[in-house]
């Protein structure tokens, strides 16, 4: 029989997303969108360093509704990120590894980031 | 690099369907891996309905029913159907667990069953497990001593020492956590995963062992540890309640606090 033949059996396509791998997988996409978000601030800061006519133009453009999406987007990478390693802090120091814990901890994630997400744009759109 | 999709020998196919006979009243539907190493076809999934009012309570019952009475090609391991050798480890409906105490009553609808992710599959729910079993080799799971054993006895432990054994003797090495964790399967020709590591920090923690030093050195690595990301799919899945996560946490620790 021939060994390197052997089919791989399915994983990502059969495995049933739970919380425990979604908020995982969630901390390592937020960790990539801040990266890149970094750009954004770096793109801002380049502006207002260039004088008032070029941060205007970055303003409007940052003001748009795509630009509000973009930002909205990042605020939360932020917040959810913030809180998700605040967690794994937690795990380092040997904490909260019960199912029960996990799973408790892992909602407040969920509801504390979106929380203070919808506050941040409260208070900037107000 | 991580390969996300399924390559092109181990996409699955949709295969034939063994409808029940007339007359039965309580049908359940199980969809079941197939692959035949002979035929040099792709993996397909076959389609079985059993009369589950003819059938034991568990999945693993039903998978004995299926191969004795509607298809004697169907291949998987079992033994004991009591949850204590590990054998019938298998996915059944998205999760790792054992089919002999997964009870069918517990699925709605359609029973799903694979073998367990991302291993090269031998036949059918079988898959190769000489890699696993060769990691577990690795750790050197077994009692390293310099000093010689009291001469007029065993080796003692104390009921404390003894107590730090529980919730980690009782792993079986089914390889249910292991092959469900994504860094394993990524990277499992290099990290160790869970079932392994549980069973290495069983031996750096046991009073009696005289390696623990040696043991963590071993360890002291960016792949064979430190791949854990704390994704927490391991102790979701362990069909016998066990922690892998928090064993590897302490390993963690231990590298810490030898580091300071």
């Amino acid at each position: 029989m021939a060994l390197s033949n052997r089919p791989l059996s399915p994983h990502l396509q059969i495995y049933r997303p739970q919380l425990t791998s979604v908020l995982s997988i969630t901390h390592r996409a937020t960790g990539v969108a801040l990266t890149l978000g970094l750009l954004l601030l770096v793109y801002w800061l380049l502006a207002l360093a260039a004088g008032p006519e070029s941060y205007s133009s970055a303003r409007e453009l940052l003001a748009s509704w795509i630009g509000k999406v973009v930002l909205f987007g990042f605020s939360f990478a932020l917040f959810y990120h913030l809180c998700n390693g605040i967690r794994h802090l937690f795990w380092d120091a040997g904490w909260g590894f019960d199912l029960s814990s996990t799973y408790a901890s892992g909602w407040a994630v969920v509801a504390v980031s979106a929380a203070l997400t919808a506050l941040t744009w409260i208070v900037a759109l107000s | 690099m991580a390969e996300f999709l399924l390559p092109k020998n181990s996409v699955v196919k949709s295969g034939k369907t063994f409808s029940a006979r007339d007359g039965a009243k309580n049908v359940k539907r199980f969809r079941v891996y197939r692959y035949d190493p002979d035929s040099g076809e792709n993996p397909r999934t076959d389609m079985y309905e059993v009369d589950v009012d003819a059938c034991g309570p568990m999945v693993l019952d039903a998978l004995i029913k299926i191969k004795n009475e509607i298809d004697s090609t169907l291949t998987f391991r079992r033994s004991c159907r009591e949850g204590i050798c590990g054998s019938c480890a298998m996915n059944i409906s998205g999760t790792n667990t054992l089919a002999c105490t997964k009870a069918i009553e517990d699925i709605s609808g359609e029973v799903k069953i694979y073998p367990l992710p991302h291993m090269p599959v031998v036949k059918d729910l079988v898959p190769d497990l000489a890699q696993f079993y060769a990691q577990y080799a690795s750790i050197k799971p077994w009692m390293r001593t310099q000093t010689p054993p009291p001469p007029d006895g065993e080796r003692l432990q104390s009921k404390e020492d003894r107590v730090k054994l529980d919730g980690l003797y009782e792993c079986i090495l089914c390889a249910c956590c292991s092959t469900s964790c994504p860094s394993y399967w990524w990277n499992g020709e290099r990290y160790l995963g869970p079932a392994i590591l549980l069973q290495a920090y069983r031996w750096v923690i046991d009073s009696r062992d005289e390696s623990a030093g040696e043991r963590l050195d071993d360890l002291e690595d960016p792949f064979r540890l430190y791949r854990c990301h704390t994704i927490m799919n391991c102790t979701k899945t362990c069909p016998k309640g066990l922690n892998p996560a928090k064993a590897i946490a302490e390993i963690k620790k231990l590298m810490l606090q030898r580091s300071l």
